[in-house]
Parts: C-alpha cells; structure tokens; sequence
C-alpha cells in the first residue's frame, strides 16, 4: 500500500498538509479511473489543482458554489463515480450543510470531502474563516466518518482510508504547514482506533488534528518537569470513536483531558464526555478548545494558545486536574 | 416529428390511468401534495411511456437518469415508477403510513427506479448535472432529466447549477420546469416573482423551450426537440401548467399544494378526471397526425 510514496519525512518542512492531501489523491487517481475531483474555487488553495492538472477531465471547479458543489459530487457518486471534493471546511459545514445532509448522508453516497483549512489555520482570516463547529455537524450525521489527522503522513492514510471505505467521509486537515508528527505512513494507522503516541498512568490526553504534537510536547514537559506519566491518545477517528481506548482510559487513569481546535461543544471533547458517561464510572474530564466563543484574528499558534491547546495551554489543565482532589478516600473503584 | 393519433391516444389513456393512481394515492394516504403532482403528471407520462430508456433491472447502468428536483411531487412519481413495473402497486396503498417504503419524498435507497433522494428543494438540478458529467466522465451516452418546480427555482442553488449546466455543457441533461405558478403561500408572482422566467434561464445560458406542459404532444417534440441540439447549450423546457390539472375542483388554486379529500370530493374528483380525460382524448383525436 505504501507504493508510490514518492515523498518522505524531509519534505515536510517544505510541504504544507494540503500537499500531501494533493499528492496522495494524484496516486489513487492513477490507480482509480472512477475517481473524479471537485473544488469551489479553490483548486489551488486546497491543492486539490494537483489532481485537475494531471486528470483534467476528471476535474471540475464550480466555481464559488459549495451547495451546487456537494448536490453535484452526490450526482456523480450515485452514477459510479468516487468524488473527493475540497473547500475550506467552514463552507463544507456550514455553506453546504444541508446538500451534505441530503444528498450526500442520506443518499449514503460515496462521496469524500477533504476539508482544508480546518479550525483555526487560517487564523488571519478571522471567525468567518474559522471552523470550529464542523466536527460537532459532520459528527451529528448519520452515515459519515469524520477524521482529523495530525499531520501530513497521517493525511496520506486518512485520504487512503477514505478510498477504501464506502460511504461519506469527512477529512479536516489545515491550512498550511503542519509539525510533524509521523515520519512516514508506515505506523499503523487503523481507521477508527486511536494511535498511543505515549503510554501513561497517571492522565490521558486525547487530542485530534494539531493538539496531537503539542500534546506530546506537554506530555514530555511534564514527565521531566513534574514526573507525570501522562497517556496521549491521537484520536484521528472522531467518529466511529474508538470507544475501547477511551474506556481503557477512563480505568488506567481516571482523568482525561481532550484538546481540539474546535469549540468545545459537538466535538471531540463532547463525544469523549459521552463515552465517560455511559460507561458509569468515576473520571474527571476537561474539555479544552474554543471555549463556546469565537475565536479572533491571529496566527494560528498564537489562536492555539488563546485556546489553551498550545504546549503550556495543555500542561496547566494537566496540573490543574492532577491537583484536584475528586476522590476523599482515594479509591476510584467504588466510584461506579 | 409530432406523436401519431394512435401514440398519442395511447399515452392519454396511460395519463388518465397514472392521475387516477394519483388521486387514490392521496385517498390512500389520507392526504397529498397532489396539485404539484398532478401538474407534472403529463412530463412524467412522457418520461416513463416514452422517452426514458430503462430496463426492468431499476439499477442498469447504462439506464437514462431522472430526477425529481420538486420530490415533494413523490405522490406523482411513485404511480409513474409503478406502471414501469419498478415496486408493487400495493405499495401505494402503504403510501405515507409508519414503516412504509414510500413516503411523501421518496427514497433513492428505499424504492426501485429513484436516481436521486429529493426533498429539500433546489437541489436536484445540481445533482443532475453530477450524473450529466458521470455520463461524459465515463464516456456514456445515457441522458439525464430533471423536473423542477417554479417555486423552488427561488433557491440560490438552482441558479449555481444553472451556471454549472451551461459552463460545463451539459447538452446530455434535460431540465423541466413545472411552471404552476403556485407556490404554499400563494402565486409565485404574489410571493416571490420569477417572471420573466424565460430570460433568467436563457440569459443563465440554456436554450429555452416554452410549451403547454399539459399537452403530451408539445412535450414530446420538446423532448425531441432536446435530444436533437447539437449546440453546447443545455435545453430548458418551461412547461406551462395547472397545479391540480385534471381535477377542476382543485385546479389552478394554490391551497391545494397539500391536502385531503373526503369521500364525496374523492368521488367527485374521480368523475372530473374522467371528463378531463374525455376532453383531451377529443384533442388527441383532432390534433394528432
């Protein structure tokens, strides 16, 4: 599977995620004459011009349409076709909100949405730009998977994974460069079941998209600096939720901490608090994200930490919850 | 190239007999959007008697692609699939009750011969022009339709798909509009003028045809008409019709977008069908060739 990779590690620090989205689509286009690619206006944006300038015929920009875009890609889905379709994912969530929801979940129709410039990576752009809600929509359909990669290795199995899976998918990778957190694809990414990045006993941070690198910086701060053995989670697989790994948590270590660029409402950190809960037992969990606000103008590192998602964002919430004293008599086991 | 007095007999009797499964489908159901059915029942006549090149297997490939882009006319569309012998008849008789396969919107994955899932109104012209480019992507000949509604052409979308249609030269996709000028609330010109429709669309880039959509035969050399062009416009056949043609009692009057019968209208609609039919079956007669 791993064939044709024809980029390595060394070109991350000149790839922007999107590149390896682009690149990857480009391979399975070549292997997948059924595979057609459609953009709003955004052909070079979201790289997805990648594939239009190699299979012209099978590309097509609506322009700046992205309900006539999605009602479209359902059309050709339901004619044989494998669309993956790229807009920023603000408009593919919200713009187009109902044709995703009709024409594409509904109909159960095998269409791929790439969504770039997720959260906040456009951060100059400012809240119209932003998606921060999109996880919390594409999760609420029925029908869809959603995935948030951590980087651009992991883009490349995800975009590979949606291919392989039938159905509507939902990819939200960022604008621009992201801090590698894979050196290549070969690290056994399974869709739907998250990845340890470090095994811990005292907490468990569960991070998706670009809170999985600055989790396991935290997670490494704070075993030097406090001797903390913190779990990191990279949970790619918003939805199926690899419920296994949240519940296994939930008993090694009693408290959780998800980050998310995202508001803190609908996405990952709710659909872990649902877990938490069904499960019954006892397990302190913070949500950190945008924090039912909008978010503001700004690079995207600094909107990280405004959002405390950033390296320090995260290891003050560990601490915070590390100090909390949930448990007189220290015995979690009688807490179901 | 006009129907022969004997087609044309043929398909008004074929008509009489889908309005009629139209009508006792609302009876059926208790109620139904049967005005906006019954405006587009000629279309749909001509679509499925004659013009759509389908097989008994619902799912052939190279099969002609239909979409309703006004699903709420599923009332209409059901009777029309059935007499293709695609679902059960008996169906009908389930038409909107708990658990039923059929419904006022029908189901792409739930009824045999729906191409698309409709419902939330002005998508179906975009989703026609996804299968339009499927069909040239992989090099095939078979054609789309789509019927639209007039009201729902005040959806944004219509207009990015009409865009799209003419930009990409979808000339393998024909689009109907059901011009009954009723919409919920009122008159399409009282609520949200469309006029002068014929412009909006040819100035959008289509090659306009206007036509009487409650004459099988002005439907049929439109279709022709359509499948002829060798321009790289897309056509639009603007269909002038009567929401609730056929049942005088309900003709041409907005509040019937919806709604239920009791046994005597039931009874008196039936009778106001069969006079219609009459009526046009002396037209097909003196007009046909």
């Amino acid at each position: 599977m791993a064939g044709g990779l024809t980029f390595t590690a060394a070109d991350s620090t000149k790839l922007a995620t999107a590149e390896y989205y682009g690149k990857a689509l480009c391979e399975l286009g070549e292997q997948h004459p059924e595979i057609v690619a459609l953009t709003a206006d955004l052909a070079k944006s979201t790289k997805i011009g990648m594939f239009g300038d190699k299979f012209p015929e099978r590309f097509f920009n609506v322009g700046i349409a992205e309900q006539n875009l999605m009602s479209m890609a359902a059309g050709m889905a339901k004619a044989g076709l494998v669309p993956f379709v790229s807009a920023f994912s603000v408009f593919t969530s919200l713009r187009a909100a109902d044709q995703v929801h009709a024409n594409i979940c509904y109909q159960n129709a095998n269409v791929k949405i790439i969504a770039t410039h997720g959260g906040t990576s456009f951060g100059q752009a400012g809240s119209t730009h932003h998606a921060i809600v999109d996880f919390a929509i594409q999760r609420a359909f029925p029908n869809m998977t959603l995935v948030c990669p951590a980087d651009g290795m992991e883009t490349v199995n995800a975009v590979r994974a949606a291919y392989e899976t039938p159905g509507p998918f939902y990819i939200r990778i960022n604008r621009g460069f992201d801090r590698v957190v894979y050196d290549s694809t070969d690290y056994g990414f399974q869709l739907g079941k998250a990845q340890t990045m470090r095994d811990g006993t005292d907490i468990t941070i569960i991070a998706c998209g670009s809170c999985v690198f600055t989790a396991t910086q935290a997670a490494d701060f704070l075993k030097n600096a406090d001797g903390l053995s913190v779990r990191v989670l990279n949970m790619h697989t918003i939805k199926p939720l690899d419920v296994e790994a949240i519940r296994k948590a939930v008993d090694d270590t009693r408290r959780i901490i998800v980050a998310e660029d995202h508001t803190v409402n609908g996405g990952l950190g709710s659909a872990v608090c649902e877990v938490v809960a069904e499960y019954g037992k006892g397990c302190a969990v913070k949500r950190l994200g945008w924090q039912d606000s909008f978010s503001t103008i700004g690079l995207h590192e600094d909107l990280m930490n405004i959002a405390g998602i950033d390296q320090n964002g995260l290891a003050s919430a560990v601490r915070e919850v590390m100090n909390k004293d949930f448990e007189a008599d220290d015995n979690w086991d009688d807490e179901v | 190239m006009a129907l022969t007095k004997q087609e044309w007999v043929a398909l008004e009797k074929k008509a009489h007999e889908l309005r009629t499964l139209c009508l006792d489908t609302t009876n059926w159901a208790g109620s139904g959007h049967i005005g906006g059915g019954l405006s587009c029942m000629d279309i749909l006549t001509m679509l499925y008697h004659k013009h759509l090149n389908l097989s008994d297997d619902p799912n052939w490939e190279d099969r002609d692609r239909f979409i309703l882009s006004k699903g709420h006319a599923g009332i209409a569309y059901a009777p029309a699939l059935i007499s293709r012998g695609y679902n059960d008849v008996e169906q009908l008789k389930t038409f909107n009750l708990t658990n039923s396969k059929m419904g006022i919107h029908l189901d792409s994955n739930k009824v045999d011969g729906v191409d698309a899932s409709t419902g939330s109104l002005g998508h179906g012209i975009s989703i026609a022009v996804g299968t339009a480019l499927a069909a040239r992507v992989q090099k095939k000949s078979w054609l789309t339709y789509c019927i639209t509604g007039d009201g729902e052409l005040n959806e944004g979308q219509v207009w990015e798909a009409a865009m799209a249609a003419a930009h990409f030269g979808c000339t393998n996709l024909i689009t109907f509009v059901d011009r009954n000028n009723c919409m919920i609330d009122g008159r399409t010109e009282d609520i949200m003028a469309l006029e002068p429709l014929a412009d909006k669309w040819a100035a959008f880039g289509f090659i306009v045809k206007e036509i009487d959509g409650q004459n099988l035969n002005e439907i049929d050399d439109a279709i022709e008409f359509a499948k002829a062009n060798t321009t790289n416009q897309p056509v639009l056949i603007l269909c002038n019709t009567k929401k609730g043609a056929g049942i005088a009692n309900i003709e041409d009057n907005y509040l019937w977008h919806y709604g239920a019968m009791d046994e005597a209208m039931y009874e008196k609609s039936k009778a106001e069908l069969a006079a219609y039919h009459q009526a046009r079956l002396v037209r097909a007669e003196r007009e046909g060739s």
